[in-house]
């Protein structure tokens, strides 16, 4: 089987051991992965501030650059919401401004061919148990995206409880936002910080050593308020966890080139 | 007639939220109030469980969500119809039927309406429209008291206060500030508060009591909204807990009913999917302690004279936009603001608006227009986490409002505004994201120019504090350690070799 890898933008600039960690664990698990290079962003921060026009060329581009791919796996929950949610609306918007059907068609062509990471590993694959080996104390974040507009139910929980070593702790009002929400972050800091320090005081409730999510935006804003109150727990990408294995451990946050992944 | 409201609403709005900061700087001193947090995140979260709960216990409670949706996208699209209706079995029933363009006209009409009684007070069953046209004040103008008689709202009313929630107006309140301010303030407006009062709910709900009771034995006027119309028989419907409802609507020779054009519905046998779905939605009851219905008149039976004020405040400007108009379709159980995480940390008053929370976000700036600081920053109070869309009895996806009218405030574009199509330009204050929205466009769409961004990112990654916006993010917040590679690179480097 071949996919095409859609790595979004932040984990491209930022997360580069997410994107690796999807390419070893779908290798692992005999998939091919192709990286079309002509992919950029979803344009969704765009879009969700206001800018739909400007949207239209990154919706055109991102159809056009997994044009012919059966499946597009990404290890993002609101990536994939927005091409699955959002880009047929795009397209129906400029078909009702007179703009013609050329979106619209692009945005149906792809949208339902787009997976977030842990709908194609379980409803694809058929797999849950991914031979993963991850020894830490993990507390689960369901990103609002994935949980709500997704409908990812309990596969992210499924993958982790069959990793060997990894102890699912409970998060306590896992299912409230963390306040991270985009420019939200930037337009309404107090707010979006007030969520946060609650969610990762529930996260020090909980006992875990890891934050595992399945969206590096929530935990790049997650992550950064962990490490200004100097809490000892890391945010760590799903994707990250499962691809650990006793063989190749999970390296630690990527910062240097040649990473050991 | 409807079509005339259309053309003719220009909406003003009470003056009560004119001048009111954007909401981030509202939110700001609500989120370092730490009684009002504490206060908020007791009840939101009380009555968050227990609404899920309620709800589950309905097994076809997704159908009756849907079908509430339905009813309500039907009347709205047959609005016209089914108000002329109504005005017609309201009237055969012996009732007067008023139609109000906007919060003035709305005013006028009531004032109007209590001075020909020749009283100069009344007592009021809790009720948006009036707080959304700020009749309270208008009549106090005219020389007129109006009495709020649902305990929360008399909280409010006497603390000089504004209502912070859709249904629980003091619930920013705590039981020792409420055992304050009613020994206060309760002697100023009739009965005191009894020697010694302490702050046992059941102590202070007796309190109310006896200070409403002379209220309600002596008033002469009532007035009301209405949860339901039913343009069939002309019929009104009043869901509440107290009972203070049923006195209001019952003992008073005159009640005078001031209602949004919105919450008609066209049959009685509609009221059988919202009569279930807003109790579990709203205060998370099985059934509302109260429903009282009246169709007109009845001799020897209740008010002798009724007069029905049909509301349009901006609602047929409204009803004129194919993504905003879904708003109208809210029955204001207030479940959407009990499950937000942001209204949980801003508080009610942060909104600027009787619509606090999700549904106001997106109510405020359509029914007043997005020209005040206020109402242009209300759509980006936010993190369009979904919440509010998932327990909507009616499904409203108020996220995607959320961002429709972003794009308006950013991007401008068509409204209705006062019945006619305009065209609104961009709101201020956007200019320098507009700029950097289009520049960050520009290099996304072009990937070879994106990674080149992207190298020179990594070689400024041990910067610890952004200037400028970025700030928002590193004053509280550390920055993602950047990599040393972005992952095209990686790939480039590990994968284009092999293939």
């Amino acid at each position: 089987m071949r996919v095409a890898l859609f790595v979004t933008c932040v984990n491209d600039a930022l997360y580069p051991g997410t994107g690796i960690a999807v390419v070893r664990l779908l290798e692992r698990l005999g998939v091919t992965v192709d990286f079309p290079a002509a992919q950029s962003c979803c344009g969704q921060a765009v879009y969700n501030t206001g800018y739909r026009y400007e949207t239209e060329p990154l919706v055109r581009r991102t159809a056009r650059a997994f044009e012919g791919y059966r499946y597009v796996v990404t290890p993002s929950g609101s990536c994939a919401a927005m091409v699955r949610e959002q880009y047929p609306r795009i397209g129906r918007r400029a078909a009702a401004e007179g703009r013609g059907g050329e979106l619209a068609e692009l945005a149906a062509g792809l949208a339902p061919r787009v997976y977030e990471l842990t709908e194609f590993l379980v409803d694809v694959l058929g797999v849950t148990d991914v031979g993963a080996y991850f020894p830490h104390r993990v507390a689960y974040h369901p990103s609002c995206h994935g949980l709500r507009a997704l409908g990812l139910g309990d596969r992210p929980r499924r993958l982790l409880a069959a990793v060997r070593g990894l102890e699912l702790r409970e998060l306590e009002g896992a299912e409230e936002c963390c306040g991270f929400g985009g420019t939200f972050a930037l337009k309404n800091p107090d707010v979006s910080v007030a969520m946060g320090v609650d969610k990762v005081r529930a996260v020090g409730a909980s006992g875990a050593d890891v934050l595992c999510g399945g969206d590096n935006s929530c935990l790049a804003h997650l992550g950064g308020l962990l490490d200004r109150r100097g809490q000892a727990v890391r945010a760590v990408h799903l994707a990250e966890v499962l691809a650990a294995t006793e063989e190749r451990p999970w390296p630690g946050t990527l910062r240097e080139r040649g990473s050991r992944w | 007639m409807a079509g005339d409201v259309a053309r003719t609403g220009v909406t003003v709005v009470s003056g009560a939220f004119l001048g009111m900061p954007a909401f981030p700087e509202a939110a700001r001193a609500a989120v370092h109030d730490a009684t009002l947090r504490a206060n908020l995140r007791h009840a939101t979260r009380t009555i968050r469980d227990k609404r899920a709960r309620a709800v589950a216990e309905l097994a076809d409670f997704p159908q009756l969500r849907a079908a509430g949706h339905a009813v309500k996208d039907h009347t709205l699209r047959h609005l016209d119809t089914y108000l002329l209706r109504l005005e017609a079995a309201v009237t055969a029933a012996g009732g007067t039927v008023h139609w109000a363009a906007d919060a003035a006209e709305a005013n006028r009409i009531v004032t109007e309406l209590v001075l020909a009684t020749g009283e100069r007070e009344a007592v009021k069953v809790k009720s948006m429209a009036t707080q959304e046209t700020g009749l309270n004040e208008a009549l106090a103008e005219a020389g007129i008291r109006a009495y709020e008689t649902d305990l929360a709202e008399l909280i409010v009313q006497l603390g000089h206060d504004r209502p912070s929630h859709i249904l629980v107006p003091a619930i920013h309140r705590n039981r020792s500030e409420i055992r304050d301010i009613f020994r206060a303030e309760m002697g100023g407006w009739g009965r005191p508060a009894p020697e010694g009062l302490g702050d046992d709910p059941r102590e202070l709900a007796e309190a109310a009591r006896l200070h409403l009771r002379e209220k309600f034995l002596r008033a002469k006027v009532g007035i009301s909204g209405a949860n339901f119309m039913v343009a069939e028989t002309g019929t009104l419907v009043v869901l509440e807990s107290e009972g203070n409802g049923r006195m209001c609507l019952t003992l008073p020779e005159t009640l005078i009913s001031v209602v949004g054009i919105e919450k008609v519905v066209p049959t009685f046998r509609d009221l059988e999917i919202f009569l279930q779905t807003l109790p579990r939605s709203a205060t998370a009851e099985r059934m509302n302690p109260y429903t009282t219905l009246w169709t007109g008149t009845t001799d020897g039976d209740g008010p002798r004279t009724f007069h029905l004020v049909l509301l349009d405040n901006g609602r047929t400007d409204t009803l004129a936009d194919d993504v905003g108009r879904q708003a109208l379709r809210c029955i204001r159980c207030s479940a959407c603001l009990n499950v937000c995480p942001v209204y949980e940390r801003a508080g009610g008053h942060a909104y600027g608006s009787v619509y606090p929370g999700p549904i106001g976000a997106i109510l405020s700036p359509q029914l007043r227009g997005t020209a005040s600081g206020i109402d242009a920053s209300l759509p980006f109070a936010s993190t369009l986490c979904g919440a509010c869309y998932e327990v909507c009895p009616v499904g409203i996806d108020i996220p995607e409002v959320l961002v429709h009218l972003r794009e308006r405030i950013v991007q401008g574009g068509p409204v209705t505004r006062a019945g006619a199509r305009v065209r609104i330009r961009p709101a201020r204050g956007h200019a320098a994201e507009r700029a950097a929205v289009r520049a960050a466009r520009l290099l996304l769409d072009r990937p070879t120019a994106l990674h080149t961004a992207e190298r020179l990112l990594a070689r400024a990654r041990r910067l610890r504090h952004l200037p400028g916006p970025g700030r928002a993010w590193t004053d509280t917040r550390a920055l993602p350690a950047v990599p040393a590679e972005p992952f095209r690179d990686w790939w480039r480097r590990e994968r284009e070799p092999q293939r």
